[in-house]
């Protein structure tokens, strides 16, 4: 006689164990399922596509009942099993019905988690699991109106995508910073980001919900810091928790799911589970791959034979129509592995392979998943692959294709895309030029177009373009590049900034194909000032690519202390003002005050803790940041010209104050120290700094691109003016071209040397609409640069920069 | 000076650590650097760079590696090795996180 098989649950597990054990043998068990779900067995995973409306209910079914009468199962369908009476070898279901068993296996899969928040029982409320949920949602969005999915994993998107596809304006909230971060890289998730932004569904990460609103039914979501988004329906779709209860209950060993070992059985050995509900060596697991292994370990095992479960390697595809992203592995960085990285922006695609010992152990892809499988492949064979590393990331197909074309990035601008910023020239006329007259070298396009003729930070574009249209015709003498993270050079990456409008570090990073994944230490806090100076008031500063000076706005000394030097405007003070410093160097304890180089006084040894209230009283003192710290406008060094001098001729003290409210708080690519002196013998040295002023009888001499660092260097002159306004106007003028074309960490003499001192000079002063342009470019920054970053700090911004995260006074441990 | 070996110290939550940055944590035996990655992940490391005592919780993290602010060497947050082709090792300390919640085990 057959033995008695009764089975808990009838969801994607069961029904793949049913037809592994029929496969194997139809006649061993007498089989009784109870499902509490009143349906057949239907492929869950497929609702994503039922609630997008590419499938239908029957499309998804995958044992009807005519499959359970043909072979003899009986399927209690809508009945759920309240006990498990394991003396008796009994279920008891919630009918009162009992059924024996000689073997039971629980599949009781998970349930969605919903969270104890304030409004979670009200109408319009929903999970995403079964077919009831997704009626309820396609009865909501029948009627329109606006869906807030809580939970930008897997689930959440493939709701929203469903929710937007039938009419719905979707808002995602995410609570991590990155969507789907279990599964991508910050990288892929902000591409994913973009992608569904594309669609209309709007995105938001860093959303903590507090609350859900409305009094019967919901209408909307109040995140924790205080932000309310309206909903007509709530999806929430932050995880799922096993259903354990029922073998909880039962005195079976559980801890986050139902323990099981390598043969799938419980701690009672006539019982089994598999499936979602089940813990196994400490996993539990969301996806149908590893529970299709189980089915096949289990009934194996049933029918006596001997297979063992060891466990899953995960891949994840998001099912959603027109975005392609995979993932597989585990692909954090770490030591001891290396990434590889190919973007390419035409395609918006970004694959990722994270490798240790030649060996793949994670896989990103989005936008061509096509070799998702392959790698995968790679990955769980654990194959060598060290041998073809450099072709690898192409995929199957590829390998041994050439390199991917470095041109491609400029290949794909518009023709309207601005190459050369100086002389306003785009790429349909470089082009058309190189067509039309047979152009062969940046020469002739020079002489036809202009382009690249003045500060040539275009010239690498330039040569890109005659790459792109001469082929192989045409070598390009490549600029170094800005780091290891891409083959392009500074000037290049500030060419495409501008041109393509991008404006954010992960935008940039995709746009020109970066080959790595988040950028460095060199390339971020270059990227970070670039686009600060390309896109004033709207680029939002990342601290965290910022160098420790300027992220916590004093000087790192040796011994982890900083320095902190209050702004002395043309180098003049007070007997108030010395007097507050003079009282905060005693107040804080601050060990050591000097006097600078550049006119002003340093308070060294402050501790960092301390900086913010150092702040606030030097603030009240009326003085703010002296930007000793940065790559920005330190000092303007004057002397005390005509007002005192006997020789003076101007009065260069008043100049150099005004001077130096003007150009206080700029950005620069390095730092920048001017000077005024009162006449030719120049006690202010101004004739060694980045910019000075020599004042003269018949007005100002006007000096650039000196430096008394490493290098000793005389400036060189600029030209002459007459008032004090044009000597404003030719510094902001001089210093924002600097802005605009110095790389990074590149002094202001090094620019000079590089773009040609003629060609600066020609620019600021013979050319007056381009030196007005200039001016009101530096204007429009400095309205957002302009503000005292110490007193914003000593009003609470950044404030965890500043405070240690614990401080343990006693010597016990608090664990 | 060392601490009580083998007690978990409690130190704050996760999401007082910047990501892509770190905090201090200052102790009697110790300073604590706890670094956060962009991908959520929390090291720790005593807050002293081998090479001349740095800060490394001042330093830009990119990737699971720190920078030193004082002369840029490289330490990895796992394993607190110097990266070559500077010599040197940092000591690490086992990290716990629950709820959020971090601790740290006590060299
Ligand atoms: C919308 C959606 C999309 C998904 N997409 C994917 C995907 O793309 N790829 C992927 O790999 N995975 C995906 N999944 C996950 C996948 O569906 C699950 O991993 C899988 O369904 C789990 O199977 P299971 O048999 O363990 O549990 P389930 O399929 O949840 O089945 C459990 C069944 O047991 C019943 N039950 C529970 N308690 C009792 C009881 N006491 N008595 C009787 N019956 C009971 C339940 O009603 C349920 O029908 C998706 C899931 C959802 C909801
Ligand atoms: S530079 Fe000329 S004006 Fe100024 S202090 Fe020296 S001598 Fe006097
Ligand atoms: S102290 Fe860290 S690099 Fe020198």
């Amino acid at each position: 006689m057959a033995r008695k098989l009764v089975i808990i649950g009838n969801g994607m597990a069961p029904g793949r164990l049913l037809e592994a054990l029929l496969e194997q043998d139809r006649e061993a068990f007498a089989i009784t399922v109870f499902n509490a779900e009143p349906r057949v067995n239907y492929d869950r995973i497929q609702l994503s596509p039922v609630l997008a409306g590419d499938k239908c209910f029957d499309d998804i079914v995958i044992h009807d009942d005519a499959w359970y009468a043909a072979h003899g199962i009986t399927l209690h369908k809508g009945l759920a099993v309240t006990a498990i009476d394991r003396a008796a070898h009994e279920v008891i279901a919630a009918d009162g019905s009992r059924a024996a068993y000689d073997e039971l296996v629980i599949a009781t899969g998970s349930r969605p988690l919903l969270p104890p928040l304030p409004g979670r029982e009200l109408a319009g409320v929903v999970t995403f699991r079964d077919q009831d949920d997704v009626d309820t949602m396609l009865a909501a969005a029948a009627r329109g109106g606006r869906a807030v999915v809580i939970g930008g994993g897997l689930l959440g998107l493939e709701a929203a995508a469903g929710l937007a596809a039938r009419g719905m304006q979707v808002t995602v909230l995410h609570l991590a910073a990155s969507l789907m971060e279990r599964q991508l890289d910050a990288a892929a998730g902000y591409l994913l980001a973009e992608a569904l932004r594309g669609r209309g569904i709007e995105v938001v990460t860093e959303a903590e919900t507090r609350a859900l609103l409305g009094d019967m039914r919901v209408t909307g979501v109040e995140l924790r810091d205080g932000r309310r988004y309206p909903a007509d329906l709530v999806v929430v779709a932050i995880g799922i928790r096993p259903n354990v209860e029922l073998a909880d209950a039962a005195g079976l060993a559980v801890a986050r799911g139902i323990l099981v070992d390598d043969g799938l059985a419980t701690s009672d050995p006539a019982i089994h589970a598999l499936g979602e509900c089940v813990e196994h060596r400490g996993q539990c697991y969301g996806l149908v791959a590893p529970l299709y292994e189980m089915a096949r370990v289990l009934a194996t095992r049933l029918l006596g034979g001997t297979a063992s479960y060891a466990g899953s390697t995960l891949s994840t595809r998001l099912k959603v129509s027109g975005i392609e992203v995979y993932s597989a592995g585990d692909f954090a960085d770490g030591e001891g592995r290396e990434e590889i990285v190919l973007r390419d922006a035409a395609r918006h695609t970004y694959k990722r392979l994270t490798v240790a010992d030649d060996r793949i152990v994670g896989v990103v892809l989005f936008g061509d998943t096509r070799d998702g499988p392959w790698f995968f492949q790679q990955l769980r064979e654990g194959t060598d692959i060290g041998a073809w590393r450099d072709t690898l990331i192409f995929g199957q197909h590829h390998q041994g294709d050439a390199a991917p074309d470095p041109s491609a990035a400029v290949a794909a601008l518009p023709d309207s895309a601005e190459i050369c910023g100086c002389n306003g020239v785009c790429k349909g006329r470089i082009v058309g030029a190189i067509r039309e007259q047979r152009l062969t070298t940046v020469e002739q396009v020079r002489a036809h177009t202009k382009a690249s003729s003045s500060c040539g930070s275009c010239t690498g574009l330039v040569e890109q373009l005659l790459k792109c249209e001469l082929g192989d015709g045409f070598r390009v003498d490549a600029a170094p590049p800005m780091c290891g993270c891409t083959a392009l050079g500074h000037d290049d990456v500030r060419r495409l900034i501008l041109a393509r409008a991008l404006k954010s570090i992960p935008e940039v990073m995709q746009a020109l194909e970066w080959r790595t994944s988040c950028g460095c230490a060199k390339c971020r806090p270059a990227l970070n000032y670039y686009l600060l100076a390309a896109w004033p008031g709207e680029y939002r500063d990342d601290y965290q690519s910022r160098y420790i000076n300027e992220r916590a706005h004093a000087n790192i000394q040796k011994d982890g202390t900083f320095s902190v030097v209050p702004r002395m405007w043309g180098g003049m003070t007070t007997p108030a003002e010395l007097r507050a410093i003079a009282d905060v160097a005693e107040r804080f304890g601050i060990p050591a005050v000097k006097v600078t180089g550049g006119q002003r006084i340093d308070l060294l040894g402050v501790r960092k803790q301390d900086l913010p209230a150092v702040w606030a009283e030097l603030n009240a003192a009326g003085m703010v940041s002296g930007h000793a710290y940065g790559k920005a406008l330190r000092t303007v060094k004057t002397c005390v010209g005509k007002e005192w001098c006997r020789f003076g001729t101007q009065d260069s003290t008043a100049l150099g104050i005004r001077l130096e409210k003007y150009l206080w708080g700029a950005w620069t690519p390095h730092k920048v120290k001017l000077a005024v002196s009162g006449c030719p013998r120049n006690c202010a040295e101004a004739t060694c700094k980045d910019f000075g002023v020599v004042c003269v009888d018949s007005g100002y001499e006007l000096h650039f691109a000196g430096a008394a660092d490493m290098h000793v260097k005389a400036t060189e002159l600029l030209g002459n003016v007459a008032s004090e306004d044009e000597v404003l106007e030719y510094c902001a003028a001089t210093l924002q071209l600097y802005r605009e074309q110095g790389h990074y960490l590149e002094r202001m003499y090094t620019w000079a040397a590089r773009v040609g001192v003629a060609t600066i000079r020609a620019l600021i002063v013979d050319e007056p609409d381009k030196r007005a342009a200039l001016v009101a470019r530096f204007e429009l920054a400095q309205r957002h640069a302009q503000h005292d970053p110490w007193a914003q700090r000593a009003h609470g911004r950044e404030s965890r920069e500043f405070q240690p995260l614990a401080r343990v006074v006693r010597a016990r441990a608090t664990a | 000076m060392n601490g009580p070996a083998g007690d978990w110290l409690a130190v704050g939550r996760v999401a007082d650590i910047p990501r892509r940055g770190a905090r201090r944590v200052e102790t009697p035996w110790l300073t604590i650097a706890l670094f956060r990655t962009a991908d959520d992940r929390v090291f720790a490391l005593e807050d002293r760079c081998p090479h001349r005592g740095g800060p490394l919780s001042d330093g830009i993290v990119h990737g699971t590696l720190v920078t030193c602010p004082l002369h840029g060497q490289v330490v990895g947050l796992e394993s607190g090795r110097v990266q070559p082709p500077d010599p040197g090792c940092v000591r690490s300390l086992p990290v716990r996180i629950e709820d959020g919640r971090v601790s740290v085990g006590l060299p």
